[in-house]
């Protein structure tokens, strides 16, 4: 087949009819638009690509380690940049170039492994509410409901305070705390379907219980869940960062985004350079709002925002 | 309508209740009592005994937790672990101040941001719209710390006006001094509510501007402005006011993260060192407070959807 740009001068659409094109394959509606991003989902998207190959080679091709100083002979705190620092020193006389790269993999790998757990068992149970039928339904829902009436800060706080904070428990926090906000959306969308006309006649035919599930429901519910995995994972990146900000994230001297922010706050009043504040808070930033634009874009297409539905 | 209020109420107290039960259970599930972190590691079992009794901590969970809670309801949220002294003591002057930073924001923010995107919707497409749609998509994905940088690189190192550290008393401060005092952590989390408030009072509106009637109104040729003032702004009353009750609920979590960024004495910092040195008995006061205005304030946004959408008051 050919490819048509749809006609905007014309009133109607008119399949072009040569002979590429046969009678019989003539459609009455336009081919669809393909996907193109935007000017601004392309700087969204380049953004994003870049910080995704400095989280995933950012340790072997920092210059220094994490935790090496750049002049280990002299007293160093808050250096602007210079060769051998390119992005100057910070509180601990380390070079916070290596450090941001460092954090990128942390910051980056520790939000998206959360944002993975959260919508398989977001998922999972979602959808398997609503099969389980409205008894069960109620249960969860309810149990969902009180805890998504917490602020997500306070949840992270109260297990942070409890089982004190590490990596795998920072992951499984997030991962748990969006598993109630990634549930509602799997069930909102799974109910939408679950009353569609080829749901029933499914059910008339005799399709088991699994069938309906993997061939019927989630092909139809995969596209909207995953076109909202990208506004999901910059909640995760701001949740993750904001306890790292606070001290209760990752914890030193291990870098990430959120930590770096907190630990440098006092070069901005009396550092020879604020970089080491600002560029951390710049790489959140950059990042997170690379996401949204691309996202943005995504979701035009989809032609309904799901964020409607949160 | 009294019916349906009634339920929503009841809803709400349940989800306190709910709440606290698991703020309660939170802090159980670590190791160690509270009997354990206030004698420490070489307390002798005859000690611990007598404390966990002087505590009440002998008692079964339930028992504990209905105490607690009557005790909560009363002021009486017991003694830190550390210092040992009443809690109730420790938040007085914290919440005032956390209490006068989030209501300046809600006084300042919540008007200025609901006139921008009331203004916005009015002039669709417009380069007006176009440049505050854009600030505020990415001011939302932006994080707290991030534009509290940005506002101090521009005020204090630039214009050397406010104070990157906010604490300390206020006593005896003039008017001016009080601004400058007050004006970074403020302006911060005025920009943290604002990006969602702008976003959503704009559609809001726009929402209302798709409806018939207004249809008819611009067909009468009724001015555009007046078209958004009386007809269309009356009618969005009802969803602004629930945005702007959300809104105040985020105000929570961003307050957190700004007065650790300030430095200033507010009920954050508290419950921040209070993860900090582990003192859970503190931790689980302040967690209940933070939720409890969290659940309080979503439920005012819920009333005010029903009070203001008469179709809402009869659901199908």
């Amino acid at each position: 087949m050919t490819h048509h740009s749809r006609p905007s001068t014309q009133e109607h659409y008119v399949a072009p009819f040569d002979d590429v094109t046969s009678f019989e394959e003539l459609k009455d509606a336009p081919p669809p638009a393909k996907f193109k991003l935007t000017f601004m989902g392309k700087i969204g998207a380049v953004v994003v690509t870049f910080w995704v190959l400095i989280a995933l080679l950012g340790p072997f091709i920092a210059p220094l380690g994490e935790n090496e100083l750049p002049f280990p002979d002299a007293y160093s705190e808050f250096q602007a940049p210079q060769p051998g620092a390119w992005l100057g020193t910070d509180v601990d006389d380390r070079d916070v170039l290596s450090r941001l790269m460092f954090g990128a993999s942390r910051t980056l790998g520790i939000a998206f492994a959360a944002t993975i757990i959260a919508y398989f068992f977001g998922v999972i149970l979602g959808i398997g509410a609503i099969v389980a039928g409205p008894k069960v339904d109620l249960v969860v829902s309810r149990i969902n409901d009180a805890f998504m009436s917490l602020p997500t800060i306070m949840l992270g706080l109260v297990v942070v305070a409890a089982v004190g904070s590490s990596i795998p428990i920072l992951i499984l926090t997030a991962g748990f705390i969006y598993t109630t906000v990634v549930f509602r959306l799997a069930r909102g969308i799974g109910m939408d379907i679950i009353v569609m006309d080829y749901v029933e006649a499914a059910k008339v035919r005799g399709d088991g219980i699994w069938w309906i599930v993997t061939r019927e429901i989630w092909p139809n519910a995969a596209m909207p869940l995953i076109s909202d995995f990208g506004l999901r994972l910059i909640i995760v990146i701001l949740f993750i960062s904001s306890l790292g900000f606070l001290g209760l994230g990752v914890q030193p001297p291990q870098a990430d985004w959120g930590s770096m922010v907190r630990e440098n706050l006092g070069a901005l009043q009396y550092g020879e350079s604020y970089l080491p504040v600002i560029a951390p808070a710049v790489a959140i930033a950059t990042l997170t709002v690379g996401i949204n634009l691309v996202v943005d874009d995504i979701s035009s297409h989809a032609g309904r925002k799901l964020s409607g539905r949160m | 309508m009294l019916s349906l209020i009634a339920k929503r109420l009841g809803i709400g107290l349940i989800t306190v209740l709910a709440v606290s039960i698991i703020i309660f259970l939170g802090t159980k599930i670590l190791p160690g009592d509270a009997a354990e972190l206030r004698l420490g590691q070489s307390a002798s079992a005859e000690n611990l005994a007598v404390l966990r009794e002087r505590l009440g901590l002998d008692k079964p969970y339930w028992q504990q937790y209905l105490s607690w809670l009557v005790n909560f309801v009363q002021g009486d949220m017991g003694n830190s672990l550390s210092g040992d002294t009443p809690i109730s003591g420790l938040i007085a002057d914290r919440y005032q101040n956390t209490l006068i930073v989030s209501g300046l924001t809600a006084l300042i923010g919540v008007p200025i941001s609901v006139a921008l995107g009331v203004m916005a919707a009015m002039f669709p497409g417009s380069t007006y719209d176009r440049v505050l749609t854009f600030t505020s998509v990415t001011l939302v994905a932006a994080p707290e710390f991030f534009t509290a940088t940005l506002l101090v690189l521009f005020f204090v190192l630039f214009l050397g006006m406010g104070s990157t550290i906010v604490s300390g008393s206020t006593d005896g401060m003039g008017l001016f001094e009080l601004i400058q005092h007050f004006a970074l952590p403020i302006t911060t989390l005025c920009f943290v509510i604002a990006s969602q408030l702008i976003r959503m009072s704009r559609a809001a509106v726009l929402n209302v501007m798709a409806s018939p009637y207004i249809e008819m109104a611009i067909l009468k040729g009724i001015p555009r402005r007046r078209i958004i003032l009386r007809h269309a702004l009356l009618n969005a009353i009802g969803p602004i006011v629930n945005v702007i009750a959300l809104n105040l609920a985020y105000l929570i979590t961003g307050v957190i993260v700004v007065e650790i960024y300030f430095s200033y004495q507010g009920l954050a910092t508290l419950i921040v060192q209070g993860v900090q040195t582990r003192d859970f008995v503190l931790v689980q006061s302040l967690g209940m407070i933070f939720c409890a205005t969290y659940v309080v304030i979503m439920l005012i946004a819920d009333i005010a959807a029903i009070l203001a959408n008469p179709r809402q008051r009869h659901p199908k």
